[in-house]
């Protein structure tokens, strides 16, 4: 198990390395230079210089790489170059959108898609069965974005419910500012509910037909409790492995998402920066999601063990 | 006979057929011309002579999802191309020499595995500025790890069968065999996983003209459609419910394409059904 751990706390490190040296070559070839950006068109060219001395943007490419590969290191990720805050503050505070709207649309998919699932394989072959995997099949073909704008149209604009877009802050108090994330979250989370309720569908069936489960039946154990017992358990692996998955779609969702309701959260600020060349800010999100899809897997696959006894000592 | 009685294949067939009918037939004709701005007809409901109204422009509708079905298919079958034409050699690269290399490759898989799609879609684009060759980079970059990925383990569970092992006693080297017998064994495999991509394309490009990093006006695209829908929710709902449908019957289609030929090439998949 400690050299199972070993080895696959390693291979993410190396990922995270390697993910840095791409992060920042990719912006290295981006057309446009910060220091002018910053000081606008009517800056004279020994301003500009000197403002290039004083972020270091002189130095050679590895000076720079290695510089700013430390400083991430320590947490420290600079100076945005258009708000002219720490980007530290800046993610921190729209973190404070995006993680809670990930979470709540992670949290709802799991809640539909499990019990949907489950439904669905336990009524397998029957019309139960087809017409909630039909529905599934139709959710995975809806774009979020499209579906985001039906839940505008029916609860903001015409039950006029819920706000169309635009967060209020948690200052304003918790109630206005969940309002404001209930139809992000939905609509992020129902297309990738559809394909978890697949994947939880396809490998209940695989499991329902094992010899373990007839026997107990056989010994007269209740239905319910073999389906919620014996074959979930033993399904979870696909299924946590699709979540695993699905977390990096929902953090890259958040970025059209965020835009389609106007919510200042990670995935606008990025869209945002990059329009405005603001590369440290870039550079310093991407690295944040990157760090955060290589974790997500990595825990993904640590559970496995805790899933299944037999992986355990295998490993 | 069996093909018939595959509801998901016939389905997908039928759906699939006509969007790429739809988008051949816009070369040739559409009900109006898309690139003429009627500002006497803008903002139509539908209609007789409008089926799916006009846009803020007094642009015909329908004819704008005719001719941004071939922005949408172009784009993502491209990207499939490419994820196809690097990764499947990749994969079969991996898993015929093992060892180092394929470890190397795989770790490489993982690191862009580790980029959500869109994330580097939009870096992409950032970069080289937005557009539909850009948005097929972005799409077909994401697309090779996948299809790397489909091909190694497909090879994988092909070379240890034993008319491997025959054609390695009649003396064929790794390449030969790779070509010869591995690829067609799992050409299956692939068309299915193609099928995926194309609709997971469709999406993606949707998205990323959304944002305005696909398509540029004039060339329709459904997602900018939507885009341009969207502040206009109020005056003019069908503005985003037809692109939208057409995005969704379009994926709907491919994805039972794929689950069709899934069924058909593995029985065993059937049954389980």
């Amino acid at each position: 198990m400690t050299a199972y751990l070993a080895k696959r706390l390693a291979i993410a490190a190396i990922t995270l390395a390697l993910a840095s040296v791409v992060v920042f070559s990719v912006l290295e070839i981006v057309p446009g230079d910060p220091a002018r950006v910053m000081l606008g068109m009517n800056a004279s060219e020994a301003q500009v210089e000197q403002l290039r001395q004083q972020m270091g943007l002189d130095g050679s490419p590895v000076q720079r790489y290695l510089h700013w590969a430390g400083n991430l290191l320590s947490l420290d990720f600079g100076r945005s170059y258009t708000y002219s805050v720490p980007v530290i503050d800046l993610i921190a505070e729209r973190l404070a959108v995006s993680l809670p709207l990930a979470l709540i649309a992670l949290a709802l998919s799991t809640a539909i898609a499990i019990p949907v699932g489950l439904y669905a394989a336990s009524r397998r072959g029957k019309a139960g069965d087809a017409i909630s995997m039909g529905a599934a099949q139709l959710g995975v073909a809806v774009p979020n974005f499209w579906f985001a704008l039906l839940l505008v149209y029916l609860f903001a604009v015409w039950l006029r419910w819920l706000p169309a877009g635009g967060f209020p802050g948690w200052s304003a108090g918790i109630w206005p500012a969940l309002k404001a994330l209930i139809l992000p979250a939905l609509a992020l989370a129902l297309p990738q509910a559809a394909i978890l309720a697949r994947v939880t569908r396809s490998a209940l069936v695989d499991v329902l037909s094992e010899d373990y489960i007839r026997t107990a039946r056989a010994k007269g154990m209740p239905w319910r409790k073999v389906l919620w017992g014996h074959a979930l358990r033993n399904a979870l692996i696909p299924v946590v492995t699709i979540m695993g998955l699905q977390f990096a779609f929902l953090l890259a969702g958040t970025i059209i998402i965020e835009n389609v309701f106007y919510l200042p959260g990670l995935g606008r600020l990025i869209f945002q920066a990059i329009t405005q060349r603001d590369l440290i800010v870039v550079e310093s999100v991407v690295m944040l999601l990157v760090a955060t899809v290589i974790a997500v897997n990595l825990i993904v696959d640590l559970s496995y063990a805790l899933v299944d006894p037999r992986l355990r000592s295998r490993a | 006979m069996r093909a018939l009685a595959n509801r998901p294949l016939v389905a997908g067939c039928l759906i699939t057929g006509l969007v790429a009918l739809m988008a051949l037939a816009s070369f040739l004709w559409t009900p109006y011309d898309v690139t003429k701005l009627v500002v006497a007809d803008r903002t139509q409901a539908p209609s007789f002579t409008h089926w799916f109204g006009t846009d803020h422009f007094g642009r015909d509708i329908a004819s704008m999802i005719m001719v941004g079905a071939r922005n949408s298919i172009a784009v993502a079958l491209v990207a499939v191309g490419i994820g196809m034409g690097i990764g499947v050699p990749l994969g079969l690269f991996a898993a015929a020499r093992g060892g180092l290399l394929d470890e190397a490759l795989m770790r490489l898989n993982d690191l862009v595995f580790a980029f959500p799609a869109l994330l580097s879609a939009i870096m992409i684009t950032a970069i080289f500025g937005p557009g539909a060759v850009n948005a097929i980079i972005a799409i077909g970059i994401f697309n090779v790890p996948v299809f790397a990925r489909v091909a190694r383990a497909g090879a994988l569970s092909v070379w240890p069968r034993e008319f491997i092992l025959a054609a390695r006693a009649a003396g064929k080297g790794q390449t030969l065999i790779t070509v010869e017998h591995i690829l067609p064994n799992i050409a299956n495999q692939l068309l299915v996983q193609g099928t995926i991509q194309f609709a997971l394309g469709i999406l993606a490009e949707a998205g990323l003209s959304y944002l305005g990093l696909g398509a540029q006006p004039p060339m329709p695209s459904w997602g900018r459609m939507l885009f341009d829908a969207q502040t206009r929710m109020t005056i003019a709902p069908w503005m985003a419910l037809f692109p939208g449908m057409a995005i969704v019957i379009t994926v709907l289609g491919l994805n039972l394409l794929g689950d069709g030929i899934a069924d058909l090439l593995d029985p065993k998949s059937r049954r389980r059904r």
